[in-house]
């Protein structure tokens, strides 16, 4: 028997909406599953205090700071990397080999995951640049991680500054850098703001490129060469060894909000970019 | 005759932009030269095809961990695959735009939930429901595959969704002014159209489930044999590597370096089968 | 003679990829004065204005061959400052393009590129180019406000105001009034008729009655060539080819 055109459509629509709806319940499980079981735990104690016997006891202050310090030195690094990459690809250069090979190594590193980057920041600046495992190694690994993303962000921010502003630019005798500078980089800004707070989402959930690279020191870090404990890795290692299940959904509350908030602020950034452009 | 600060200024730009490419040497050459060696000492065909795996005895052979990898990442693909492509069509062909524009910026935020919480989730929620209603340890090849398959979900969404939006409005016209009603033109025509761009979703899906550690640590329950159904613990590459990787020396070291290597060309095939895919995909438009 | 001739133009080619935009030009352009150019659309009017200021350049796929003297120096050798060119020889544009920064700002970019910081030395070379472009009492109490919320008649005066301030010795005008209302028209020709003492002026226009009265010589393109060029008077009166005579009586264009 054949379905009717009308009816196979009213399945279909209903099985695909179905389908929506799924991912969408999903979501909003983990959401409420970890604040539900989270929440009841964080209190000023739980933020601004130590940890006491390995994480079972007191509270979560230096995977705090760690978890705000390793993307920003990562970002510090990535950031005039990634930029002059963008600059260069757009403003320097037109597009032929050059490009094509530098545009397929940053494709690749982006496919690549993250437990690759922690083997590499293992051996590379850990074990033979003998950094040792320290929050330098970690940023350093991040800001590898995260350049494929402020690359493109940063390209496409760049291409979409009316080419009439470098146009006038150069009119009014500005040299090229002069151009960019001025002209080019400003109008650029919140494509290229966006681009970092997605990667600095990355940084704060990344656990497998860091836990190798800058160690799980618990202590307050005293440089950018000791060892430090994220929220995300504080949380796999409660959560894993079974050390306290209570600072665990704590710690991963605290974690999912930040991330939460990072990620909305960039997506509302990034739409406001878009339609900023297009009026 | 530019000036010399502009030249300065250029050649130091050139050189970061190779920094991207640089990087991704770099991280090629050290994992092949710490892993590589030891496995042509080792011979690639006993690393590669034996399941022994006993560091502390000298045997290193990483059969279970590939089947391992494949089961949960093939298990993945069956649950995000078709959730995530039919999202897609469901979004870009189907759903109002009011929907669309509360619903496309929630699936964005599951794609920033860390894996680790993730895998939490496996742990105190998913892999107990396997274990009352299914039998078993729970922390099995199911419980890594129905959590893969979530966290797959925005790449798979994301990347469909843009190929289904990048077909031409009049394929859609053509096959509705022809009489067919809008799921026959979606099925017909426009799925068609945006194969490449889908497969590509699909496939960058895949490597991001071959890719994922942590998560899997916590829910595939990690016993290095060989799974006989879904319901058995198994030891990805990944999380072999992550398991081990904070205590190892000497040659283990240098095993999960060589695992680390057989990772590595994994990711590079299915990424490359990603860009030709996309690459058809621009050429035909 | 000579010295009242401030570009002198020789066999000057222009391609982009395979298309010729402009072939064979020899002209000369008199200083301290205004040449209009006009033609139909496609007529390489824009590519000759943009050859004076190298902006063709920014073209990936142009060629320029040919010879461009400015004050008997040829600006086409690879060797020379483009940037210093660039700053003798000001711009206009079609579509106003006020950059998106403060009024002050605007006027300035040129003046800080050039090094100027002081902002006492700034703020009158503002008034003073502000006044010339004839949008000073308009916006005198306003300079911090951005460029761009001004109206677009407003906005062209703005960006004449810019080329003005970095005190230029010729400016080019790309169909500046293409996109305003005629008042606003009117304000930008007082402003050239009371520039051209000073400057030397080439206005491109597709209004060929804007040449005609504002420009005291002009010069008409056809498909890449120079047809004629003359006084305004002659070329709109007694013009010597039929293809002018048939363009400036308005039958075709």
């Amino acid at each position: 028997m054949r379905i009717p055109p009308k009816a196979s459509q009213a399945i279909a629509v209903a099985l695909l909406g179905g389908a929506t709806l799924l991912t969408l319940a999903v979501l909003v499980f983990v959401i409420v599953f970890v604040l539900g079981k989270g929440l009841p735990v964080i209190n000023w104690a739980f933020l601004l205090d130590v940890p006491r016997e390995m994480g079972k006891a007191g509270g979560i202050f230096p995977t705090i700071v760690g978890t705000l310090v390793l993307p920003l030195v990562a970002i510090a690094i990535a950031l005039p990397m990634g930029v002059g990459t963008a600059v260069y690809l757009t403003e320097y250069t037109r597009p032929g080999r050059v490009t094509s090979v530098i545009r397929f190594g940053t494709d690749c590193l982006a496919g690549i995951p993250s437990i690759i980057f922690g083997l590499f920041g293992y051996i590379f600046f850990v074990t033979i640049l003998r950094m040792g495992w320290c929050i330098l190694s970690g940023a350093l690994t991040l800001a590898i991680m995260v350049l494929p993303t402020i690359i493109r962000t940063a390209e496409e921010a760049i291409k979409a500054v009316p080419n009439s502003y470098r146009e006038v630019s150069y009119s009014l005798g500005a040299t090229r850098w002069e151009t960019v500078l001025k002209a080019v980089l400003p109008n650029a800004l919140p494509g290229i703001v966006t681009g970092v707070m997605l990667s600095v989402g990355r940084c704060i959930g990344e656990t497998a490129a860091v836990i190798f690279t800058a160690g799980t020191a618990l202590r307050l870090p005293d440089s950018l060469f000791d060892s430090a404990r994220t929220m995300a890795v504080h949380f796999y290692i409660l959560a894993r060894e079974g050390i306290s299940n209570e600072n665990a959904y704590g710690t991963a509350a605290v974690l999912v909000i930040s991330v939460l908030i990072v990620n909305s602020v960039s997506y509302w950034m990034m739409h406001k970019f878009i339609s900023g452009r297009s009026a | 005759m530019k000036p010399v600060g502009e030249r300065v200024v250029e050649w130091t730009l050139k050189g970061l932009a190779f920094s991207a490419l640089a990087s991704l040497l770099l991280i090629a050459v050290f994992i092949f030269m710490e892993g590589a060696p030891f496995m042509v000492r080792l011979g690639v065909k006993d690393f590669l095809f034996s399941s022994d795996w006993r560091p502390q005895e000298g045997h290193y052979g990483i059969f279970a961990m590939i089947v391992a990898s494949v089961w949960v990442t093939l298990g993945a693909m069956l649950v995000g695959a078709p959730l995530g492509i039919a999202g897609a069509v469901f979004l870009n062909e189907f759903a109002p735009e009011s929907v669309r524009r509360v619903i496309k910026p929630m699936i964005e935020l599951l794609a920033g939930i860390p894996s680790v919480v993730y895998g939490f989730i496996g742990v105190m929620v998913v892999a107990p429901l396997i274990r009352e209603h299914l039998g078993g340890a729970g922390l099995s090849v199911l419980a890594a595959a129905l959590i893969l398959g979530v966290m797959i979900l925005p790449t798979v969404i994301s990347i469909s969704s843009d190929a289904i939006g990048s077909v031409p409005r009049s394929y859609r016209e053509g096959a509705l002014a022809l009489g067919a009603t809008r799921w026959q033109s979606v099925h017909m025509v426009v799925l068609k159209a945006a194969r490449s761009g889908i497969a590509a979703s699909v496939i960058l899906g895949m490597g991001r489930a071959v890719g994922e550690t942590m998560a899997v640590i916590m829910v595939a329950g990690n016993a290095v044999t060989i799974p006989h159904s879904p319901l058995d613990s198994v030891c990805t590459l990944t999380a072999k590597i992550a398991l081990e990787m904070g205590s190892a020396v000497g040659l283990h070291r240098q095993a999960l370096f060589a695992t680390g290597v057989v990772l590595f060309i994994g990711i590079m095939v299915l990424n490359g089968l990603a860009m030709a895919a996309m690459k058809k995909r621009s050429a035909r438009t | 003679m000579n010295e009242a001739v401030k570009f002198s133009v020789r066999g000057l080619e222009v391609r982009f990829g395979d298309v010729v935009a402009l072939r064979g030009i020899d002209l000369e352009v008199p200083a301290r004065s205004i040449l209009g150019a006009i033609g139909p659309a496609g007529s390489g009017k824009t590519a000759f204005l943009r050859a004076l200021n190298r902006l063709n350049d920014l073209s990936p796929n142009c060629r320029v061959t040919g010879q461009v003297l400015l004050d008997g120096e040829d600006i086409n050798r690879p060797e020379y400052d483009v940037v210093r060119l660039r700053k003798r020889v000001g711009m206009v544009f079609a579509l106003p393009v006020p950059l998106p920064m403060s009024i002050f700002d605007n006027v300035t970019y040129g003046p800080r590129l050039s090094g100027s910081r002081k902002r006492g030395q700034l703020q009158e070379r503002v008034e003073r180019s502000l006044r010339a472009a004839f949008l000073w009492e308009e916006v005198k109490d306003r300079l911090d406000m951005s460029g761009m919320r001004l109206s677009g008649g407003q906005q062209q005066r703005l960006c004449l105001a810019r080329v003005l301030a970095m005190e230029p010795e010729v400016i080019l005008l790309d169909e500046p009034c293409s996109g305003l209302d005629p008042v606003s028209t009117s304000r930008i020709e007082e402003a050239l008729v009371a520039l051209k003492s000073d400057y030397t002026i080439v206005l491109v226009t597709n209004n060929t009655k804007q040449a005609a009265r504002v420009a005291d010589r002009t010069v008409f393109f056809l498909t890449g060539e120079v047809i004629e060029c003359g006084p305004t008077a002659q070329i709109f009166t007694a013009p010597r080819d039929q293809r002018t005579n048939d363009y400036v009586s308005g039958r075709f264009g």
